[in-house]
């Protein structure tokens, strides 16, 4: 399996690279470091000398692929695409357009988002789960036929409907917690209430299809039969065969959105002001501070190759047939 | 009929049943500990849904919000309203605003009285205040600072016994340590000196800190343009250490307009004559800076943990801030070293009327925290305002017709709902201007022929702006008849200041034109019915703009139609916003709309974005209509230095004439600002100039947490339904598994 975990991590680099210069030439060849210049300094009395003071600050009055002018490896290191895209590579996400440190921030950043997206998921999972496990329980019948058309009448709502809604109903009719906002270590417990059951909501429909599909299809299939044929109850078939052997396509859409969870969410962030890694990524696409935008971007592609890596290992654990060669 | 506990009984015997007793006993065991949780959150008078710590909102604290996260709290570099809400509550310079008086006034600050201002000629001799403007090579700002002002606690100012500095260098250990500013545990204070003042001069020249005043600052202090090369070569010339250059201690250089006269007093020294210059004496950009902060921030590690003078100000005024974390809240709380300042005691018979003055006299600030949550999204920062979780809030488009209704003369009053939790509104108009702009440069609407100056004021008829006002903007903002908008000097009202070329006066009011008179003008200018001589069909005019979302597109049709009626089509061009400046330096545009917010309460602050040599092409300036007019250029040079009187009303009456007759601006509107507030929240009169105005206000907790408690009472019988809905739908769900099970075993 180490072979196969090395190999992966080397498929990751090509990927990666790709990824970078994709973002670099969507950067800088479509926006000028100018424009970004400008956006930083604002609208009022911007100065060509402002300009450039910025961009030589900031870095970005150097060459874009080759310095000319600087001498043996300089000549490759003193230019904009080492400084802000090689250097990712090395997760030296270096400093902001508006001066901050990006390390500092996400840092800071995704303990928020994990605090929404981890009890978000692993309720999610359990209701959509057990959910869909009723439905398929009761196929063919009236349940499942109703439990379906609902799934489909929750997917086919906006997530905004749910968290305006949800705000609405809970925050101000009822009063029961905080309509947004956040707070530190124990004192967030009130905030995530609502952003946590506002994302589950959101999720049943679409989770509880899936499963339940998955489910349908492991359920027509013969050690299930020869299971009823042995005289096992039908929960007992359901709960103890049919779900482990579902477990495999459920495990790819949970583990390889596992490390995906420190980024966030970035409507149900925005909305609620939860301080964390998905509001970053939206003010920083708002503000032009494509330095944040950038490391967002390599650290997302970076956690959905780990993601994946996540899942091929998670196979064999779910099925001991499985081995990574 | 099955019974539950039959099931219940009988589940285990088969293999991996249910444990429905444990499963039970643990939901009852949750449902015990949640109900014990709500019954003591009952016990505290505190909202359930109140998003602050138990106890807080008794005290005098201001609660408010922040949509947008501040980029720089640096007062060399900070330029925008979010950021000055931050460091106009710490930073001091020498002068401020009167709070009440009406029109805007200059006060000492920090300095024991306004400037000293001297003029010279050439030769150095010493001009009467009245001398003409050609005569006055340069001119002296002496200001002089009240002794005994001191700084806010800081780390950078605590000293050993020994006199040396605690944090400066600092070792290793102390770096790990930290990870705000507040984790140093020591902090220290000193006197404010006029050094202070001249140091933070140097700073708005010192090309690494990217004062947006810096290249207008070098055309009006003396010795400033050079500073700023010397000090740009002395910094570079300094050797790089670990990725970044050591702290350049400006004081070691000279400018030329600054000295130092005494401990309190200084002087800078202006070229030529440039009265306005009085009006920046009362902006962040000259506010003091201590040496030290600067020295002790550019440590090395600091700028890692984002510990700068980006985000920890220091300064003089009433408050500090303690907490700042723009991606959560800012917190300012009171300065412990505020050198005291006592409420304004003068103001109109109304602000005595409403209560402005009942706090005249008494020691400021009234506060003793401040606490700004970020809110990003309009609709929970509206309700909570509602519910009585911020003390104020302004009013967005999707709840104005929530809050504000208007009477049948037209004025605006809150409605019935907001009266009843006692919520006061409060207006201004604003001291900006929303325009349409022609560029003087294309060859249809720009130009010096009389066929473009006709179109032009056909155009002006024909874009209504009052029903702009009225569609776009819920009745807030002000048709306006010439650039100057209400509250700057030369502003004219009534019949006086009506624009003869899109207006008339009738019945007491100023109408628009009709449609008819623009389309004369068409004729007049050859475009009859608005067909384009040239090719037979419509006149075809292109309008750019940066808005591009489908918010914008009521807003743009609205723009053709209104065209449309002078049989011209209009061209949207929109675009985003980089490519939008791009075509405005490049003059590529034909027709596009843009904003003034006034920097001080002087009429050149608006007329020098027509000015000629301020050209956005020629010279990359204000005036981005490219407009340039002999008479009018020479009036503005004249103007500017003028004091404020009858003469210079002269200058700005034929000044704004030009503009009418010429229209390289449809001048749009003048945008009112509506604000509404709690009962508890007082001194909430708005001022447009000044920032600094959080000292004026008082907050009474106690109310404050009695209607919080009064609104927001939790609402609990939709959960007991909930709750009993499930209980029931157990039964048959339990009912239809067993039946399911057997079905399944025949």
């Amino acid at each position: 399996m180490s072979a196969y975990i090395i190999r992966r991590l080397l498929y990751a680099i090509p990927i990666l690279i790709g990824v970078n210069a994709l973002t670099f030439v969507l950067f800088f060849v479509v926006n000028s470091p100018d424009d970004m210049a400008r956006m930083h300094l604002g609208g009022k009395r911007v100065t060509d000398q402002a300009i450039e003071a910025w961009k030589e600050d900031h870095g970005y009055n150097k060459p874009l692929l080759f310095n000319e002018a600087a001498a043996g490896t300089a000549a490759l290191t003193d230019t904009i695409l080492y400084e802000k895209s090689i250097k990712l590579f090395l997760f030296e996400f270096g400093q902001s357009d508006s001066g901050r440190d990006i390390s500092e921030d996400i840092s800071q950043r995704m303990w928020p988002s994990l605090a929404i997206a981890v009890p978000t998921l692993l309720v999610g999972l359990a209701i959509n789960i057990t959910f869909a496990l009723l439905l398929a329980f009761f196929r063919a019948t009236y349940l499942d036929f109703w439990g379906v058309v609902i799934c489909v009448a929750m997917m086919s709502i906006s997530s905004l409907f749910y968290i305006i809604g949800g705000q609405f109903l809970v925050g101000k009719l009822l009063n029961l917690v905080p309509i947004s906002g956040y707070d530190t270590g124990l004192h967030a417990w009130k905030f995530m209430i609502l952003p946590v059951i506002v994302g589950v909501i959101g999720g049943i429909g679409s989770g509880t299809r899936w499963y339940r599909t998955l489910f349908l299809e492991e359920i027509h299939r013969d050690y299930v039969r020869s299971a009823r044929a042995k005289g096992l109850s039908e929960h007992w078939v359901l709960f103890r065969h049919v779900l482990r052997n579902a477990l495999i396509p459920i495990l790819t859409g949970v583990v390889v959105v596992l490390p995906l969870l420190f980024i966030g969410s970035l409507l149900v962030e925005s909305f609620f002001g939860i301080p964390g890694l998905g509001s970053y990524t939206i003010d920083a696409i708002n503000n032009q501070d494509f330095a944040i935008v950038r490391a967002m971007v390599f650290l997302g592609a970076v956690l959905y190759i780990i993601g994946l890596l996540l899942t091929d290992i998670s196979y064999t654990i779910a099925d001991p047939r499985v081995r990574l060669d | 009929m099955i019974k539950i506990e039959s099931l219940a009984r009988k589940l285990p015997e088969s293999p991996g049943a249910f444990k429905i007793p444990g499963s039970i006993g643990r939901v009852a065991l949750f449902a015990c500990l949640l109900t014990v949780t709500i019954v003591l959150s009952g016990c505290s008078r505190q909202a359930w849904n109140d998003p602050y710590r138990a106890g807080e909102a008794a005290g005098p604290i201001f609660y408010s919000s922040f949509s947008e996260r501040p980029k720089h709290l640096d007062p060399a570099r900070s330029y925008s309203a979010n950021e000055w809400a931050f460091i106009s509550q710490v930073y001091e310079p020498p002068l401020q605003y009167h709070f009440l008086k009406r029109p805007y006034e200059l006060v000492p600050l920090t300095a024991d009285a306004l400037p000293e201002i001297r003029q010279y000629a050439s030769d150095g001799t010493l001009l009467p205040d009245h001398a003409p403007a050609s005569d006055v090579a340069y001119t002296d700002y002496i200001v002089r600072i009240r002794p005994g002002i001191r700084y806010q606690p800081h780390p950078a100012l605590a000293r050993n016994d020994d006199g040396s500095f605690v944090y400066w260098p600092l070792d290793d250990e102390t770096l790990d340590r930290v990870d705000a500013l507040a984790d140093f545990e020591r902090t220290g204070s000193r006197e404010l000196v006029a050094a202070d003042y001249l140091y933070q001069i140097k700073r708005l020249a010192f090309s690494p800190n990217h004062s947006p005043v810096a290249s207008l600052m070098a055309e009006h202090i003396r010795g400033f343009a050079d500073f700023s090369e010397r000090a740009k070569a002395a910094h570079d010339a300094l050797p790089r250490q670990g990725g970044m250059r050591p702290w350049l201690d400006l004081r070691g250089l000279d400018m030329s307009g600054l000295a130092e006269i005494d401990r309190y007093t200084y002087r800078v020294r202006i070229e030529n004559k440039y009265p306005q210059f009085i009006y920046w004496l009362a902006m962040n950009f000259f506010a003091p800076m201590p040496w030290e902060a600067e020295r002790f921030y550019h440590q090395p590690g600091l700028d890692e943990k984002n510990i700068n003078l980006h985000w920890y100000p220091i300064g003089t005024g009433p408050f500090m801030l303690t907490e700042n974390n723009p991606n959560l809240r800012m917190v300012l709380v009171r300065n412990p070293n505020f050198h005291g300042e006592t409420y304004p005691v003068e103001g109109s018979d109304e602000d005595r009327r409403i209560g402005l003055l009942d706090d005249a006299g008494r020691e400021m600030p009234f506060i003793e925290r401040a606490v700004y949550s970020l809110e990003k999204e309009a609709i929970p920062r509206w309700n909570k305002f509602l519910q009585g979780f911020y003390d104020n809030s302004g009013i967005g488009s999707d709840s104005f017709d929530q809050a504000v209704q208007f009477g049948s003369g037209g004025e605006a009053t809150l409605t019935e709902a907001m009266r009843e939790r006692g919520i006061r509104l409060s207006t201004a108009v604003e001291t900006s201007l929303f325009y349409t702009g022609f560029n003087m440069r294309d060859p249809v609407v720009g130009g010096d022929s009389e066929r473009a100056r006709l179109l032009r004021q056909a155009i002006a008829i024909a874009i209504d702006f009052e029903e702009f006002i009225s569609i776009f903007r819920n009745g807030r903002g002000e048709a306006a008849q010439g650039p100057l908008p209400p509250g700057i000097f030369g502003h004219r009202s009534g019949e006086s200041g009506v624009n003869p070329v899109t207006h008339e006066w009738r019945n007491g009011t100023p109408r628009r034109r009709s449609i008819d008179d623009a389309r004369q003008l068409m004729v007049e200018a050859g475009y009859t019915d608005g067909r384009d001589p040239a090719t037979g069909g419509p006149l075809i005019l292109y309008y750019d703009t940066p808005a591009a979302g489908p918010d914008s597109k009521a807003m743009l049709q609205w723009y053709r139609k209104q065209l449309a009626k002078l049989g011209v089509e209009l061209v949207i061009r929109a675009t985003d916003y980089n490519r939008f400046q791009d075509k405005m330096l490049k003059g590529t545009s034909q027709i596009f709309s843009w904003g003034w917010n006034a920097d001080y309460p002087d009429p050149e602050n608006f007329f020098f974005l027509l000015y000629g040599p301020n050209g956005k092409v020629e010279s990359k300036g204000e005036n981005a209509a490219n407009f340039r007019h002999p008479e009018f250029d020479a009036l503005f040079v004249e103007m500017k230095d003028m004091e404020n009187g009858p003469a210079r009303q002269q200058v700005i009456d034929r000044m704004v004439e030009i503009l009418r007759v010429e229209s390289p601006w449809l001048f749009g509107f003048y945008p009112k600002a509506y604000s509404l507030h709690h009962s508890w929240y007082r001194n909430a009169k708005p001022h447009l100039m000044a920032n600094n105005t959080l000292k004026y206000k008082g907050v009474d907790g106690t109310s404050r947490i009695e209607a919080q408690s009064a609104w927001n009472d939790p609402v609990l019988w939709p959960l007991g339904v909930l709750l009993a809905i499930l209980i029931v739908s157990i039964i048959p769900a339990v009912r239809g598994f067993r039946a399911r099970e057997r079905s399944r075993a025949l």
